[in-house]
Parts: C-alpha cells; sequence; structure tokens
C-alpha cells in the first residue's frame, strides 16, 4: 500500500454461508455514506457471486474474460506427436488420426505452437467467463466476476476480477469461501483481510485454516464472529491466544436474517449498525498503520 | 491386435487397474502371440491430466483397444476421438485379454 493509495480489504470465509457476503456488503454501504463515491465493493467469488443481491447495482458493462487455447489445423498437422510429448499439463493428445485439445486442462502456456514443427498449431480466444462493471444507487462502484457455466478454471476470471481493484478508492473484496487457490488470488489484492467465522467448533476449525493461509501469504487478519451466541467462547479464546483482533461480534438474530432474506445489508437495514461497521473499518487502518511503523522501526 | 490393459503390476497375472489415469503401469499385450511390454504411466502421480497422459500412452504403444477397471471422461474423449476402444474389465491382464477375446467385456463410449 504506498502512500496516497487508498488500502483494500478483502472479506474471506472458511465455508460458504457464513455470513460473509453480507458483512462485506455491509461494510461498503457504511462506508459510502462517509466516504461518498470512493468506495468500490469487487466480488471475486466468480464461482457463486451473489454481491449483488445485497447491493442490487445497475449493471452497465461485461467484460468478457477471454484465455488463449490451441487449434490444430489438421490439414497441415502431420501427427508426429511433438505437442503432445511437450505439453506438461495433459492438454493435447494426438490418439492415432486425431488431436484432441483439453481446454480445461491447458494452462495456455503456448509450448505446443512453440514445438509444432509444421506450424500447425494457433492459439485462439476462448471466453470463459466476464467480469460486470456497475454501480448502486449509493454510489459504490459494483465489480463482479463470473465464471461461465462449465469452466472449471476459475483463475483467469478471479485474476482479471480482482484487477479491477482502483488504488483510489476504498475496496471491499469479496472473496470465494474457503482456503483454496481462488481464496488466495483474492486476498492477495488485499492490503488486509476481515475473516468472517461463525463461534462453533466447525467455525473455529475453518478459522484455523484461514488464519493460517493468510499468516502464510503475510496478510494482516482479523476476525468478525457472525451469528454470535453467548456461551460460545470457542473463538474468542483463540483469537485471544493467537493475539488476533476480533473486529466485530454480529449476534444471532431473526431480524438480521430477515432482513438478509429481504436482500437488505445490515447498513440499509439497522442504522446502528452504521457505526460499528465504520469503526472495523477505522480499527483495521489503525492495525496496518502500526504493522507500517513497526516495519520502519525494524 | 494390441490391446493395452491397466495395471498395478508387470505382467499378465498381475491385476487389472481400477482407473486407468492412476495405474501404475500400462501393459501392451499382443493377442496373437500373447507377448506383452510392460510401458509406465507418467500420469500415476499427475494432478490433472493423469486420464489423457495415460491414452497417450497407450495410443504411442499402437493399441487397438484399451481394458481397465474405469475411464474418466477425458481418456474416453481421447479414444472416441482416435477410434481406441475402451472396455471395462477385471481380474488379472490376461483374464481381461481372454474376456475381451471372447466377446464378453462391455464397451465403454
Ligand atoms: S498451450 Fe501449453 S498447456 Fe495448452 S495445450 Fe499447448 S502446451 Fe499444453
Ligand atoms: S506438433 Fe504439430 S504436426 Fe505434430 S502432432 Fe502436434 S499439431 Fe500435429
Amino acid at each position: 500500500m504506498s502512500e496516497r493509495s487508498k488500502p483494500t480489504v478483502s472479506v474471506a470465509a472458511g465455508k460458504g454461508g457464513t455470513g460473509k457476503t453480507l458483512f462485506a456488503t455491509s461494510l461498503a454501504v457504511a462506508l459510502s455514506e462517509i466516504h461518498p463515491g470512493q468506495v468500490q465493493l469487487i466480488d471475486c467469488d466468480v464461482e457463486e457471486p451473489n454481491a449483488d443481491i445485497l447491493l442490487h447495482p445497475q449493471i452497465t458493462q461485461h467484460t468478457p474474460v477471454n484465455v488463449l487455447v490451441p487449434q490444430v489445423d489438421l490439414d497441415i498437422c502431420t501427427r508426429c506427436g511433438l505437442c503432445a510429448k511437450h505439453c506438461q499439463f495433459s492438454a493435447i493428445a494426438v490418439i492415432r488420426d486425431a488431436v484432441i485439445t483439453f481446454p480445461d486442462l491447458c494452462a495456455a502456456c503456448g509450448v505446443c505452437a512453440y514445438v509444432c514443427p509444421v506450424g500447425a498449431i494457433t492459439e485462439v480466444n476462448r471466453q470463459v467467463g466476464s467480469v460486470a462493471h456497475g454501480s448502486t444507487v449509493r454510489g459504490i462502484e459494483f465489480v463482479q466476476g463470473r465464471l461461465s457455466v462449465g469452466d472449471q478454471r476459475a483463475t483467469p476470471v478471479t485474476r482479471a476480477t480482482g484487477s479491477c481493484n482502483d488504488d483510489s478508492m476504498i475496496t471491499i473484496l469479496d472473496a470465494p469461501p474457503g482456503t483454496a487457490c481462488p481464496m488466495q488470488e483474492t486476498i492477495e489484492f488485499s492490503d488486509y483481510c476481515i475473516l468472517v467465522t461463525e463461534p462453533t467448533p466447525f467455525g473455529l476449525a475453518n478459522l484455523e485454516d484461514s488464519v493460517e493461509t493468510c499468516r502464510r501469504m503475510g496478510i494482516p487478519c482479523g476476525v468478525v464472529i457472525n451469528r454470535d451466541q453467548a456461551g460460545r467462547p470457542g473463538v474468542e479464546d483463540y483469537c485471544t491466544r493467537e493475539g488476533i483482533d476480533v473486529l466485530l461480534h454480529i449476534p444471532e438474530d431473526r431480524e438480521i436474517a430477515e432482513a438478509y432474506a429481504r436482500g437488505e445489508t445490515l447498513a440499509d437495514a439497522f442504522p446502528q449498525w452504521h457505526d460499528e461497521l465504520v469503526r472495523v473499518y477505522e480499527d483495521v487502518i489503525r492495525s496496518l498503520s502500526q504493522t507500517a511503523t513497526a516495519k520502519v522501526e525494524e | 491386435m494390441k490391446v493395452a490393459v491397466a495395471s498395478s503390476g508387470e505382467g499378465l497375472n498381475a491385476p487389472v487397474d481400477m482407473r486407468l489415469g492412476r495405474c501404475a503401469n500400462v501393459i501392451v499385450v499382443d493377442t496373437d502371440t500373447m507377448e506383452f511390454e510392460v510401458h509406465s504411466n507418467p500420469g500415476a502421480l499427475a494432478g490433472t491430466g493423469a486420464g489423457v497422459a495415460a491414452a497417450q500412452v497407450v495410443a504411442d504403444a499402437g493399441a487397438e483397444a484399451a481394458i481397465a477397471g474405469n475411464f474418466g471422461i477425458n481418456s474416453l474423449r481421447a479414444f472416441n476421438s482416435g477410434g481406441i476402444a475402451a472396455y471395462v474389465g477385471s481380474g488379472t491382464v490376461g483374464q481381461a485379454v481372454e474376456a475381451l477375446l471372447a466377446g464378453e467385456l462391455e464397451l465403454v463410449e
């Protein structure tokens, strides 16, 4: 994070349905009121994007996400098999008279076209997803990636979506659930990662994985406990032990669940949450500037 | 005719492997003489693409048919496109080849 650019905060969770998107969109709405026109929300959960359900943006543009895949001219091809021999991803095979490509396995490295002795392979664009751009009535800039149906490689779409991150704005990234590649590729774009969890043993186990992932990647993190209930101190105790900030408790509450079902964020439905959400963001900024100072002193 | 059989072992008495993509070896049997060659499967330890890699081994060995306990979608696509017949077999490699010659094995597409 350079001095002039505004921080990017990712919101992640060990599994889907923990309230990750509810928190991410609520934070964006609360911040957009005190920083009008300066907040951007990017939905990077390209396999199941759903932040639009809570923010109701007006989409003005769709950009396709393409990858290069080999295309073989069978009239020129001599069936020599060199392309298959050199492909490290087994994404092209020469089986008797047929040359078969497997776009889902292809890493678009270009090696097959390079080794083909007769120039039978050209690389052509294949669309694997798209990125929607728009804005909400509150002036939040909205970006949402979506993987094409039936496509398995989220990476190019996640990258294209995450790189819409605008340095001059406060950016909230809604990360895919879990700790696998798409989640890591998303939080890599961020300066700080907020981990949303439930106070159950299962939630704690997922949280431990997420914290480990953030630490390995050198991304500072804090925790939001959703559907919090009295008498479930497991997550809180873990955070104290590990020196991780608990940024917010969102109680188990029927009214919150109902607002969510109606497609409303916490900040829309309950004005009293507004200040709390802004405070969470300020805590994150403080923690980031402390880390920065500590680094300078080192 | 040459037939390729997925196996965890190295001869006609070795068992047929459940999965073509993950088998240790592809045993290519000449059905006229019952002589065989053992080809190691480069996809055995690979992540994705194991089925395609194994299908390539089968094709490179000049086999016209392949036998395994099971085939993944990628290896089936490779075999179907290239005109190599894929059969579900079990028991030992030798038994599976005999069963194929007797017309007892099920063709998968
Ligand atoms: S572009 Fe690379 S990964 Fe794709 S088929 Fe060619 S060699 Fe394989
Ligand atoms: S390297 Fe070129 S000529 Fe050889 S099989 Fe592949 S596409 Fe055909």
